[in-house]
C-alpha cells in the first residue's frame, strides 16, 4: 500500500460489514418476517436483498436488518417492518426483492414511506 | 455479503471453555441449513465477560448468548438465524427483562465501561487486517506520516496526559520526548507484553483481540522518536496471542504497513517478536531489554535510562501493550478528547482484570476516577454467596490491599499510591471475609521469592527472610518481636533493592499490616486465624448435641481421624486430623465446626 487512498478504499469496503456490529439505540430497524409462512412466500430473498443493499449503500451505521417470527398476518407475507426511532412503525406487505430495493431507495435513503406497499393501503376486511 | 454476523469469542478464557467446538458446530449447522452464504461466522478476541464463556453474539440485533453448549447450536441456527426468533432461554440473563431483550451496553457489566483500549476486542476478527482497517485502523499512522512532524506527535501525547499503563504511570509523551532528544544511528521501540502479575490478563486480551492496534502505535512511536525497528517481548505462555501477533505482523508487511517506504513517505519501520520464558523480573524494563539482547534476564541500575542507553546500548522506548492500544485513538480523536476523561492527573481509562470473590470475573475498562464500589458492586456484580467484602488487591505482588473503608475512593494512579497500593498493570483481586490477610501476604511473598532474580542481596535474601517470618506467623509460632523485625525488613528491602521487583516486594505485607494489623496480632498473641484459613491454627470439632451419629464424616475422613458408633456422637482425633475440611462438607446436620 503506497497511499492513503488505498487505505481509504479498504476502509470503505469493510465499513459496511464491521459497523453492523455496533450497538446503538438510534438505529432504524428493518425487520423481515421469517416464520414458516414468511419463508414459504419468499421472505428469504427479500431479507437478503435488503441486507445486501443496506451494506452496499453504506447504511449499516444507522440501519439494522434483522428477522423476526410470524407477525400473524400470514396471508400478507412476506412482511417487512421499518421502525425508525421516534416515528410510527411502517408495515410493508407482499414484498419481493424488487419492491425491497424500492424501499431501500425511497424510504431508507429518501425518507418517504412507499404508501402503496403498506398494510394500511391494503384492503383488509 | 452477509446479512448477519455471528461472533464467537476466541480469547483464552472462552477457548478454554470450549469455544472452538462451538465454532465448528456452528459452521456445520449453518451449512446444513444452507445459510453459509448469508451468515458470517467471525472468531474474535475477548469480550470481557470471561465468567460466562463461551460467548456468542449475533448481529445486527446484538443478541448475547452466554455459556453456549454445542447442543444449543442447532436450535440457535434454526430458530434465530433462520427464522429470526431469538432463543431467549440461552441469552445472557442480565439482558432478558420482562419488557423484552435489552442491549448489552445497558447491562450493569457494560453500562459504566468505556472502551478505548478494548474497543475492537470482541468486535473484529483479529486475524483479518481488513476488519481492523474497517474500524479506522492504520488511519492514525497515515495521519501521523503525512500531516504531522515527530514533535507534533509527542506534543499530542503530552497534551493527552496519557501515562504508562504497565503500572508505573510515567507520562508516555515525556518518555518519547527524552528518546527523541538523544541522537543515535539506531533507536528502538519496544513493547512490554511480559504480563506477569498473578491475576492480570488485559495485555493478553488486547494482543489476542486487536493486535494491529499495538503494531500501529509502535510504528507511530518509531516515527516520533526516529526508530526503524520495534520488538514485542511477549510471554511464551500466551500461545494464542503469539500466534495472532505473527499473523498480524505478516499481514501488515504484506500490505506494506510495516517495512520500507510506508505510505510512500520514505518512513521505514519493522517489528519482530521476542518470546519471554516466563521470568517475572523480565517485565522490568532493563531486564526485559537484557533478555531481548540474548542475555540472562537481570536488571541493571538506572541511570542510564533506556531513553539514553537502552536496547543494544541505543536510545529505546519501552511501553506497555495497553498504553500502545490507546495511542491510535488519541491521534485520531485528539488529545482534548482523551484528557476529557478521567481525573486531574490520570487521564483516560484503565483496563482491570477482575478476579477472586466476585460474580463477573473478566475484563473491564473504566474511566479513571471510577470508585472501587462501582467496579465491584455494579460492574462486577458483587460478592458471591452473600459474603462480606474485606479487601481488594491491586497491583499484584507489587501492590497492596485496599480495605472496605476506602471503598469510595476514585481509582487513579495517585490515589492508589496514597492508600498504600498501586495501579500496577490492573489486576484486581477481590477478597471476602473468608480470606486471611496474612495468608494473602504470604502468597505474594512466595511468588516474589520464587521470581527474585538473585542479582541483589536485599531482594534475594530479604524476601526469603520475610517469607520465613510470615510462615512462622501463620503457624502460630511467631512473637511480637518477629512482627517488628518483619516491618523493619520491609523498609530495608524497599530502599535498597536494585529494581522495581525488590523495591515493591514488601508492599503486600506493608499494606496488610497497615489495615489488618489486628489479624497479624490475632495470629501471634491468640494463636488464632480470624478468617479460619491458616491450617496450623485451626482445629475441627464435632458438636455432640447436633451429631446424629450417621457415620458419614467417619467414612469420608481420608485419615481415619473420626471415630464413633452408629447413632452416637462422633469424635475427631486431633492428632490424626489433617484439617482437610472433608467432614464439614459432608455433614448434613451442621454438627462440625472449626475454631
Amino acid at each position: 500500500m503506497k497511499s492513503l487512498e488505498e487505505l481509504r478504499a479498504i476502509r470503505e469496503k469493510m465499513q459496511g460489514q464491521v459497523s453492523m456490529r455496533a450497538e446503538d439505540h438510534t438505529h432504524t430497524r428493518v425487520v423481515v418476517g421469517m416464520a414458516t409462512c414468511g419463508i414459504a412466500s419468499g421472505a428469504r430473498p427479500v431479507l437478503n436483498t435488503l441486507s445486501r443493499l443496506v451494506q452496499e449503500k453504506g447504511l449499516t451505521d444507522h440501519v439494522a436488518v434483522t428477522q423476526t417470527g410470524c407477525i400473524g398476518l400470514c396471508q400478507y407475507e412476506p412482511i417487512v417492518e421499518v421502525m425508525e426511532p421516534g416515528k410510527p412503525k411502517v408495515t410493508y406487505i407482499k414484498m419481493n426483492p424488487d419492491k425491497a430495493a424500492e424501499i431501500v431507495e425511497r424510504h431508507l435513503i429518501g425518507g418517504h414511506v412507499v404508501e402503496n406497499y403498506t398494510l394500511s393501503s391494503a384492503d383488509i376486511n | 455479503m452477509y446479512r448477519s454476523h455471528v461472533l464467537v469469542c476466541g480469547g483464552t478464557g472462552c477457548t478454554s471453555s470450549g469455544s472452538q467446538k462451538i465454532l465448528e458446530a456452528l459452521k456445520e449447522e449453518l451449512a446444513k441449513n444452507g445459510l453459509t452464504d448469508e451468515v458470517a461466522v467471525v472468531q474474535t478476541g475477548c469480550h470481557g465477560l470471561c465468567a460466562l464463556g463461551p460467548i456468542m453474539i449475533v448481529y445486527p440485533d446484538a443478541s448475547f448468548y452466554s455459556m453456549v453448549k454445542v447442543e444449543d447450536i442447532p436450535e440457535i441456527v434454526s430458530e434465530h438465524l433462520l427464522k429470526g426468533r431469538v432463543v431467549t432461554r440461552l441469552l445472557y440473563k442480565e439482558t432478558v427483562t420482562p419488557a423484552g431483550v435489552k442491549a448489552l451496553i445497558d447491562t450493569d457489566f457494560y453500562k459504566k465501561q468505556h472502551r478505548i483500549a478494548l474497543r475492537n476486542c470482541g468486535i473484529i476478527n483479529p486475524e483479518n487486517i481488513e476488519e481492523y482497517i474497517g474500524t479506522g485502523g492504520y488511519q492514525a499512522l497515515g495521519k501521523v506520516l503525512t500531516e504531522m512532524t515527530p514533535d507534533d506527535v509527542i506534543q499530542v501525547l503530552l497534551d493527552s496526559g496519557l501515562r504508562g499503563r504497565g503500572g508505573g504511570g510515567f507520562p508516555t509523551g515525556l518518555k518519547w520526548k527524552l528518546a527523541k532528544q538523544n541522537d543515535a544511528d539506531q533507536k528502538y521501540v519496544c513493547c512490554n507484553a511480559d504480563e506477569g502479575d498473578p491475576g492480570a490478563f488485559m495485555d493478553r486480551s488486547i494482543l489476542e483481540g486487536d493486535p494491529h492496534a499495538v503494531l500501529e502505535a509502535m510504528a507511530i512511536a518509531g516515527y516520533a522518536i526516529g526508530a526503524s525497528q520495534g520488538y514485542i517481548y511477549v510471554r511464551a505462555e500466551y500461545p494464542i496471542a503469539v500466534e495472532r501477533l505473527k499473523i498480524a505482523i505478516n499481514q501488515a508487511r504484506e500490505m506494506e504497513l510495516l517495512g520500507d517506504d510506508i505510505f510512500g513517505t520514505g518512513f521505514h519501520f519493522d517489528i519482530d517478536l521476542r518470546l519471554g520464558a516466563g521470568a517475572f523480573v523480565c517485565g522490568e524494563e532493563t531486564a526485559l531489554m537484557t533478555s531481548i539482547e540474548g542475555n540472562r534476564g537481570e536488571p541493571r541500575p538506572r541511570p542510564p535510562f533506556p531513553a539514553q542507553k537502552g536496547l543494544f546500548g541505543k536510545p529505546t522506548i519501552l511501553n506497555n501493550v495497553e498504553t500502545y492500544a490507546n495511542i491510535p485513538q488519541i491521534i485520531l480523536n485528539g488529545p482534548e478528547w482523551f484528557a476529557s476523561m478521567g481525573t486531574e492527573k490520570s487521564k483516560g481509562t484503565k483496563v482491570f482484570a477482575l478476579g477472586g470473590k466476585i460474580h463477573n470475573t473478566g475484563l473491564v475498562e473504566i474511566p479513571m476516577g471510577t470508585t472501587l464500589r462501582e467496579v465491584i458492586e455494579e460492574i462486577g456484580g458483587g460478592i458471591p454467596n452473600g459474603k462480606k467484602f474485606k479487601a481488594a488487591q491491586t497491583g499484584g505482588p507489587s501492590g497492596g490491599c485496599i480495605p472496605a473503608e476506602h471503598f469510595d475512593i476514585p481509582i487513579d494512579y495517585d490515589n492508589l499510591i496514597s492508600i498504600g497500593s498501586m495501579m500496577g498493570s490492573g489486576g484486581l483481586i477481590v477478597m471476602d471475609e473468608t480470606d486471611c490477610m496474612v495468608d494473602i501476604a504470604k502468597f505474594f511473598l512466595e511468588f516474589t521469592v520464587e521470581e527474585s532474580c538473585g542479582k541483589c542481596t536485599p531482594c534475594r535474601v530479604g524476601t526469603k527472610r520475610m517469607l520465613e517470618i510470615l510462615t512462622k506467623i501463620t503457624k502460630g509460632q511467631a512473637t511480637m518481636e518477629d512482627l517488628d523485625r518483619l516491618e523493619e525488613l520491609c523498609y530495608y528491602i524497599k530502599e535498597n533493592s536494585a529494581c522495581g521487583l525488590g523495591q515493591t516486594a514488601p508492599n503486600p505485607v506493608l499494606s496488610t499490616l497497615r489495615y489488618f494489623r489486628d489479624e497479624y496480632e490475632a495470629h501471634i498473641k491468640e494463636k488464632r486465624c480470624p478468617a479460619g484459613v491458616c491450617k496450623a491454627l485451626l482445629s475441627y470439632h464435632i458438636d455432640p448435641d447436633k451429631c446424629k451419629g450417621c457415620t458419614l464424616c467417619a467414612r469420608n475422613c481420608p485419615n481415619n481421624a473420626i471415630s464413633g458408633t452408629v447413632r452416637n456422637p462422633h469424635v475427631i482425633d486431633q492428632d490424626k486430623c489433617i484439617k482437610c475440611g472433608a467432614c464439614i462438607e459432608k455433614c448434613k446436620f451442621g454438627a462440625i465446626y472449626k475454631q
